[in-house]
């Protein structure tokens, strides 16, 4: 009966909502932080970042043919 | 009846609960908490390659992750074929035809010994790449969702998650071809999953406005997050797996901390008004990649929430875009069925 399962909806949504309700949550600030310590600790590896010196980047094709 | 009205007053309880112990922990904003950091510097990036071979629209791509194809990847066209390519190259490696030319998305698993695909036909086809002869077949045909599969992401070569448009997500047990846990909850059609950096959860966008978190092995949602003012279409985490970035037909992307259970920031612009369709973070996660309904890729700092570069280059919309595993390099794929690698 659609009365019934309405009913049954319902119920599932108030567990899931308890369940996200009891989560423990950390402060933003330490949470910017975080993520503003990881971006920094990985920009000198980020190529899109600090881009690619030439001579170095697999995907440009090489100057100059060198035979040494 | 009682129950229904007792039921309904819980559930607003909770919610104002929830909204409560989000604000006791905002102690700050993100902006306020970057104020000191300086800006990117523009970002210029070039079309270094650019993949020809698909005849009609490129859906989705993905890149290979193992350090055998770090620099392989796999895209989907509406012309029926998965295209696995050398993007160093720009050799084809397989041109697999589908048994359905409407397909939506495309995965590639992490060991690079198969690639998955799936669209309106409901299903996840699993494609075996290593195959003996080096015929590449079909594996197995994932058959349950009720509806169209927007996305498919592998956890190993004996699992894959699944996102549809049934609104569930499906992890699956390839060598069965069974569903091993569902996960249902959104009230819209599934539009896009990621997998966290350490496979234990997974997130998904819907077009109920909203991302969940789940606990694979829980096979629970553990957090829900709202504010978009439309259907998410792009969704991904941010590298260290503690939040997550979404792109709505809002024309916003957002950035989601899982910890502090919040919305951080909302990377706008008034003259971006189209929808967002695909994004992808740079290696540190400084930078977001976001391609949108008007051709173009807005590339953002993710700290500072302003736009620090534009890759104009496709001739009609960005559909798909990823970043190498090393950081390299951008894919993008596009409805004007050419995918361009740029650095």
């Amino acid at each position: 009966m659609t009365s019934n399962s309405n009913v049954a909806n319902m119920r599932r949504l108030v567990e899931q909502l308890k369940l996200e309700a009891s989560l423990e949550r950390i402060k933003v600030s330490q949470a910017a932080a975080e993520l503003q310590q990881y971006c920094h600790q990985n920009a000198a590896k980020d190529a899109l970042l600090v881009g690619v010196p030439a001579g170095s980047n697999p995907f440009r094709e090489p100057r100059s043919c060198n035979l040494f | 009846m009682g129950e229904m009205e007792e039921l309904r007053k819980e559930a607003d309880n909770l919610k104002d609960q929830i909204t409560e112990a989000r604000k006791v922990v905002q102690d700050t904003t993100l902006q306020e908490a970057v104020a000191g950091t300086t800006l990117v510097g523009r970002v210029q990036l070039k079309t270094r390659k650019t993949l020809r071979g698909h005849l009609a629209k490129i859906y989705a791509m993905h890149w290979g992750t193992d350090t055998n194809c770090s620099k392989l990847c796999v895209s989907a066209s509406q012309d029926g074929k998965l295209i696995v390519w050398d993007t160093l190259t720009t050799n084809k490696v397989s041109a697999i035809p589908l048994k359905s030319s409407w397909v939506m998305t495309c995965a590639y698993a992490p060991s690079g010994n198969m690639v998955a695909c799936g669209g309106l036909d409901n299903m996840c086809s699993i494609y075996n790449l290593k195959g003996k002869d080096g015929n590449v077949k079909v594996m197995r045909e994932l058959a349950a969702h009720t509806g169209y599969l927007s996305c498919c992401r592998f956890l190993s070569d004996s699992e894959i998650i699944t996102s549809s448009g049934d609104c569930t997500c499906v992890l699956w047990d390839i060598e069965t071809g069974t569903e091993k846990t569902i996960f249902a909850g959104h009230l819209g059609d599934c539009m896009s999953l990621a997998v966290s950096p350490d496979f234990k959860m997974f997130i998904s966008g819907a077009c109920d406005f909203t991302a969940k978190l789940w606990d694979i092995r829980e096979a629970s949602c553990r957090q829900t997050f709202s504010g978009h003012e439309s259907d998410i279409n792009a969704i991904g985490f941010f590298p260290n797996g503690n939040a997550v970035i979404t792109g709505s037909d809002d024309a916003t992307c957002k950035l989601y901390d899982l910890r502090a259970d919040q919305e951080l920031i909302t990377y706008q612009d008034s003259g971006i008004m189209c929808g967002v369709t695909s994004l992808a973070p740079s290696l540190s996660g400084r930078l977001l990649l976001a391609g949108y309904d008007d051709f173009n890729v807005n590339i953002w700092d993710m700290l500072k929430a302003e736009r620090v570069g534009v890759l104009a280059g496709h001739d009609n919309r960005v559909s798909c875009i990823g970043v190498s595993s090393d950081g390299m390099a951008c894919c993008t794929g596009s409805w004007d069925s050419f995918l361009k690698i740029w650095n």
